[in-house]
């Protein structure tokens, strides 16, 4: 049985203003199974965030399901840590207290929310900010509490909504590696949304294309790279070769996405 | 000069003192040098000894007290009731459709046209003052709270619900800090207006009061009392932002950092 299993999930908003109704989302599938780093590429505005938000709970599909451990997920809950594109630390909380927001809310104790924070810290390399306010933080480190505190939840799969992409190159570069890693240490099962096509590669084991909209997943790409990537692997030929292919297919979308809204 | 560039706190407090010194300079030469009658305007030496005189002879400090405890009383009371409802109505949505259209309704009801209504209904003792500044800053503290408390960040709303809040939890430890710091502005705004609201109380049967007093020196033509009242309030007002303002700043270091 997959680790969490997306069945036929559609979505359709209701029009604006009496208007048509937008199709956002075709019946899409996707088997993600334990351990799986997937990276959902697609061009903007292709439904790639929509689906993920189905798969958190935040949105409800117009059609089909999603089961995690064969359950059928309702709305949001902390078994789907997630991080989002926009910076979503709460303000009035130090990077700690972010960090132990959903242990807080479970009641776990303090003694033991702190150690787990302190683990977090350490792992994300903010020792030394556990008691900044976001505001003092760099857009880079604000991911990375995020980060820390989707993972202190102990989450059966971890949901990232394009997180690097507002972060300059070389951040993103250093947080994909950072997550990388986490991944290859810790063994999560991962979801991640992006539309950059080495990110994807970089850290997938599996890449899930989607068309343009209304989105469906167009071809699902295995990487073949070993583990662990260094980011030397970059510059392999391996690498270029499945950049050169999953170029070939974004960009078939991406000109259908911008004539589409032309 | 280059807009918006900062100026330094020495030179900031400098140019607010001097609007003062120019307004007071301004004030002297029109009246001082006889360009206003008398009759209508006291200069500002005439002004203070009158002031003088009121607090040292005519017991000017017990209105001025009792003017504070009406605007703070009638102020809290409005608080107390108003921040929870606006913070139910900007939470839950069928509150809001409930309460919302006739809070917006009583939002433009004049306060001081209660006034008449309001002798009628409970005298001209403390009560029916409190009942103007309670009318005055009720309405208007729910409607604030209401739209600051729905406006909160979704995005920090959702991330919530990923970290496994429930709906309460969303309410306590999303809703509630995130706007604590307008709300507490809110108050800030509205406690000036519940100043505004009190004068006016006190202008319409009252035996008491800043307001009182500013009535009775309009019989006695005594413009330095008249406009050394006014003074008196602005400096309580001036004073109570600041402290209000200090609070805030205390109270919620987050937004500064």
């Amino acid at each position: 049985m997959s680790k969490l299993a997306i069945e036929a999930v559609s979505r359709t908003f209701a029009g604006v203003h009496g208007g048509p109704p937008t199709r956002a989302l075709e019946p899409t599938s996707l088997a993600v199974e334990d351990n799986d780093f997937i990276c959902i590429l697609g061009p903007s505005g292709c439904g790639k965030s929509t689906l993920l938000r189905i798969v958190a709970g935040l949105d409800e599909p117009t059609s089909g399901r999603v089961l995690l451990d064969g359950a059928p997920v309702g709305g949001p809950g902390p078994d789907r840590g997630m991080v989002f594109q926009s910076y979503t630390l709460f303000p009035w909380l130090t990077v700690r207290q972010n960090i132990c927001f959903g242990l807080r809310e479970r009641g776990v104790p303090q003694a033991e929310q702190d150690r787990v924070a302190a683990h977090f810290v350490a792992r994300v390399g903010l020792g030394g900010f556990e008691g900044h306010y976001p505001k003092m933080l760099s857009g880079g480190m604000q991911q990375r509490t995020a980060l820390a505190r989707a993972l202190a939840n102990d989450p059966k799969i971890l949901l990232l909504d394009e997180p690097f992409g507002a972060l300059d190159n070389q951040t993103r570069a250093l947080m994909q590696e950072l997550l990388l890693g986490i991944w290859e240490a810790d063994r999560k099962t991962v979801l991640f949304v992006t539309h950059d096509i080495d990110e994807a590669i970089f850290m997938a084991n599996r890449v899930a294309v989607m068309s343009a909209r209304p989105g469906r997943i167009k071809s699902d790409v295995r990487i073949d790279l070993p583990h662990p990537r260094h980011y030397t692997v970059k510059t392999t030929p391996e690498f270029s070769a499945y950049k050169a292919r999953l170029t070939e297919e974004i960009r078939a979308e991406s000109i259908k996405a911008a004539t589409m809204s032309l | 000069m280059k807009p918006l560039k900062p100026i330094g706190s020495k030179a900031g407090i400098a140019l607010g003192v001097a609007f003062f010194l120019l307004f007071f300079l301004v004030w002297s030469v029109v009246t001082l040098g006889g360009f206003v009658s008398k009759t209508f305007l006291a200069d500002p030496f005439t002004m203070l000894e009158s002031g003088w005189r009121l607090l040292t002879v005519h017991g000017f400090h017990k209105d001025i007290g009792i003017t504070v405890w009406r605007v703070v009383g009638g102020f809290v009371i409005a608080a107390a009731l108003g921040v929870p409802l606006g913070i139910a109505m900007g939470a839950y949505k069928p509150i809001e459709a409930f309460f919302e259209p006739f809070v917006s309704f009583a939002r433009y009801l004049p306060a001081s046209a209660f006034i008449p209504l309001l002798i009628l209904w409970a005298g001209i003792g403390e009560m029916q003052k409190l009942m103007v500044i309670f009318i005055g800053s009720f309405f208007q503290i729910v409607l604030m709270v209401a739209v600051t408390v729905g406006a909160t960040r979704r995005d920090l709303v959702e991330a919530a619900y990923t970290l496994g809040a429930g709906n309460s939890g969303v309410v306590r430890r999303v809703l509630l800090p995130s706007s604590a710091p307008d709300i507490a502005e809110t108050l800030r705004l509205v406690l000036g207006w519940a100043w505004t609201y009190v004068i006016v109380a006190e202008l319409i049967g009252a035996s008491s009061g800043i307001g009182h007093m500013i009535t009775d020196s309009q019989a006695l033509l005594d413009t330095g009392q008249i406009i050394f009242g006014i003074v008196v309030i602005g400096v309580i007002g001036l004073v109570s932002d600041y402290v209000f303002k200090l609070w805030n700043r205390r109270l919620f270091p987050w937004r500064l950092a």
